[in-house]
C-alpha cells in the first residue's frame, strides 16, 4: 500500500486532508481545461474564447490561494508528520506548478490575441505547424500527471519524468525551423517571435508537469527525485573538476 | 456534518484505492503489523551504552522483548510510543531503577562503556551517579535550593571544602540555566520555586554529581510551553558534555530535541533511526500510524 488507508483518530483531520486533496485535483482539472481551451482558441482563431481563458486564470489563482491557506492551516493546527506531512508539502508544491501551468495557458491566449489582432495579416500555416503536436504532448503530460496524482501512481509519475525529453526535443527542433523561416523571410519575424513564446510556454508546462510527477514520487516513496538528480550531477561535476586539476 | 465527513472520506478512499491495489511502491518497508523485528540501524559509531537482547518481566508478565539498541555518546535519543509500550521500563533499566521493584526481572546485556551494569560487582549507588535521572514530576528534596544541589556531591565525597562545594553548586545551577533566577535566594526551600524552575533544579541536582548519561522520563509533561522551551534549550546545551536519553509523549518534543528516535510498541522496539527520517519517512507501518495519529 502506498499511503495509509486507516482513518486518523481525529476525524476532522481526515476531512481537512480530503478537502485539500479534492481542491488540488479540482484545480488540476481547471488548468487542464484552460490549456485545452487555449490551444483550441489559437487553432480556431477564436479570440472571444482566448479572452475568456485569460479572464478565467484568476479562478486558478484563487484556488491556489485557497489551497495555500489550507496547507498552512493544517500545518499550524495539526502538526502533520510522516506521510501526512509529505502529502501536505507535495500538494502545496503541486499547487504552485499548477498555477504556473495556468499562467502558461493564459500566455498562449495573450499571444493568440496579438497574432490575430485583426490589423496585421494572419501568419502562414507553416509558422504554426509545430504548435499542435507540441500542445498535444504538453496536454498529454498534464493529463497523465493529474491521473498519477489522483491514483498516487509512482510508476506513471516516473514515466512522465523520463518522457519529458521528448517535449524538449520537439521544442528545440521547432525552434530551429522557426529560425530558418525568419532567416528566409524577415517579414515573418513578428509572428514567429509570438509563436516562439507559445511553444516556449508549452515547453514550460511540460517542465511543471515533470515537477508535479516528482512531487508524487516524494509523496508516496519519501524520495526526493530532484535532489537526488542534482546531487548526482554535482558529484559528477566535482569528480570532473578533480580529474581536470 | 457527520454525513459530509463520511461522504468525503469514502470519496478519498475511492481515489486512494487504485494506489493501494497497485501495491508496488511505498515508503514503508514493513507494512505488516505483526512483524516486530526492529527496523533501522540499532548501532552507532560511538556508543556510550550498548544494550542487546534486553527482556524485562514484571512477575509473569513480559514488559519488554529482545530490545537491542546503542545509545550514542553526546547525542540525545528520544523514546516514543503509546502508553504501556515499555519505553519508561527500558529507560529505568539503563540505571537499574527497576531494581527497586521487587517483582521486576531484567535479562540481557546492558553495557556502559563496555562495562556490564548488571554485573554483581557494580555498586548501584555509584552507577546512578554516573547515570543520572530526571523524573516526570519535579521532585526537589524538602530542603533549600542550595542543599538540593549540594546533597549529591557531599554524599559522594566529591568535594573537600565549603568553597569547592559552593563553586560546584553555582556551576551546576549555571549549567541548568537557573543560577540567575535563584542567586539571591539560595536558602529558600526548593519547593518554593515554580514548576519549570523546580525541574531545572532537579536537572542541576542530577548534573552536580558529574554524570555521564542523563535519563529523562517525560521531563516537561508538567510544564508550560515557556518552561518547556527552556528545558529543551538546556537539553541541547547539555548534549555537549552528556549523553541524554529522553522519554516523551510529545512527538514534537522528540523531533525538536533528539538526533535519534526509537519507537516502542507493546514491549517491542519497532524502529530506530535518525529523528528526521522517523518523522518524515518512517519504515514500519506501526511507526507511521503512531506518528500520523492513526491509532494509540
Amino acid at each position: 500500500m502506498a499511503i495509509s488507508q486507516d482513518a486518523h483518530t481525529v476525524k476532522q483531520f481526515d476531512l481537512q486532508l480530503a478537502n485539500l486533496r479534492n481542491l488540488v485535483l479540482e484545480m488540476g482539472g481547471l488548468t487542464e481545461d484552460q490549456l485545452k481551451r487555449a490551444v483550441t482558441a489559437l487553432d480556431e482563431e477564436d479570440m472571444t474564447a482566448a479572452r475568456e481563458v485569460i479572464f478565467r486564470d484568476r479562478l486558478v489563482n484563487g484556488m491556489q490561494a485557497k489551497a495555500d491557506d489550507d496547507c498552512i492551516n493544517i500545518i499550524a493546527l495539526r502538526q502533520p508528520l510522516g506521510s501526512d506531512l509529505r502529502m501536505i508539502m507535495s500538494l502545496a508544491n503541486t499547487v504552485t506548478d499548477l498555477e504556473r501551468i495556468g499562467d502558461g495557458a493564459k500566455k498562449i491566449c495573450r499571444m493568440a490575441v496579438q497574432i490575430y489582432d485583426g490589423v496585421s495579416s494572419p501568419p502562414s500555416a507553416k509558422l504554426l505547424r509545430d504548435v499542435t503536436p507540441i500542445a498535444a504532448l504538453a496536454a498529454e503530460m498534464l493529463h497523465d500527471c493529474l491521473d498519477a496524482l489522483a491514483r498516487l501512481d509512482v510508476e506513471k509519475a516516473l514515466t512522465i519524468i523520463h518522457n519529458d525529453d521528448e517535449l524538449d526535443q520537439e521544442f528545440q527542433s521547432a525552434l530551429r525551423r522557426l529560425i530558418t523561416y525568419m532567416m528566409e523571410d524577415q517579414r515573418t519575424i513578428g509572428h514567429a517571435i509570438n509563436v516562439v513564446f507559445i511553444i516556449k510556454a508549452l515547453e514550460r508546462i511540460g517542465d511543471h508537469c515533470k515537477n508535479i510527477a516528482e512531487h508524487i514520487v516524494y509523496l508516496v516513496e519519501g524520495k526526493n527525485v530532484q535532489q537526488r538528480r542534482n546531487l548526482d550531477m554535482s558529484l559528477a561535476m566535482s569528480a570532473q573538476d578533480k580529474s581536470e586539476t | 456534518m457527520s454525513t459530509t465527513i463520511i461522504e468525503t472520506k469514502s470519496a478519498l478512499d475511492t481515489a486512494l484505492r487504485p494506489a493501494a491495489e497497485a501495491g508496488k511502491q511505498s515508503s514503508l518497508e514493513v507494512t505488516d503489523y505483526d512483524n516486530r523485528q526492529t527496523v533501522g540501524a540499532i548501532t552507532v559509531d560511538h556508543p556510550k551504552m550498548v544494550c542487546r537482547n534486553v527482556n524485562v518481566y514484571y512477575g509473569a508478565k513480559q514488559a519488554l522483548r529482545n530490545v537491542g539498541i546503542d545509545i550514542g555518546a553526546n547525542q540525545v535519543i528520544a523514546f516514543i510510543g503509546p502508553s504501556g509500550c515499555g519505553k519508561s521500563t527500558f529507560l529505568r533499566c539503563l540505571n537499574r531503577m527497576n531494581d527497586t521493584i521487587v517483582t521486576c526481572r531484567v535479562t540481557g546485556q546492558l553495557k556502559l562503556d563496555d562495562e556490564d551494569i548488571y554485573a554483581p560487582v557494580i555498586d548501584v549507588v555509584q552507577l546512578r551517579a554516573r547515570i543520572g535521572m530526571v523524573f516526570q514530576k519535579p521532585n526537589p528534596f524538602p530542603k533549600s535550593i542550595y542543599e538540593n544541589v549540594a546533597y549529591g556531591p557531599r554524599i559522594h565525597g566529591m568535594v573537600n571544602t565549603k568553597a569547592e562545594l559552593d563553586e560546584l553548586v553555582r556551576a551546576s545551577l549555571e549549567r541548568a540555566g537557573l543560577l540567575k533566577e535563584v542567586d539571591k535566594r539560595m536558602n529558600d526551600p526548593g519547593t518554593s520555586l515554580s514548576g519549570g524552575q523546580q525541574q531545572r533544579l532537579c536537572i542541576a541536582r542530577a548534573i552536580a554529581v558529574n554524570p555521564e548519561v542523563i535519563l529523562m522520563d517525560e521531563p516537561c509533561s508538567a510544564l508550560d510551553p515557556i518552561a518547556t522551551a527552556k528545558i529543551e534549550e538546556l537539553i541541547d546545551e547539555l548534549r555537549e558534555n552528556y549523553t541524554i536519553v529522553i522519554v516523551t509523549h510529545s512527538m514534537q518534543q522528540a523531533a525538536r530535541v533528539s538526533q535519534r528516535t526509537a519507537y516502542f510498541h507493546l514491549g517491542d522496539l519497532i524502529e530506530v533511526g535518525e529523528t528526521d527520517q522517523i518523522f518524515t519517512n518512517p519504515k514500519h507501518k506501526l511507526t507511521e500510524d503512531y506518528i500520523t495519529g492513526r491509532f494509540g
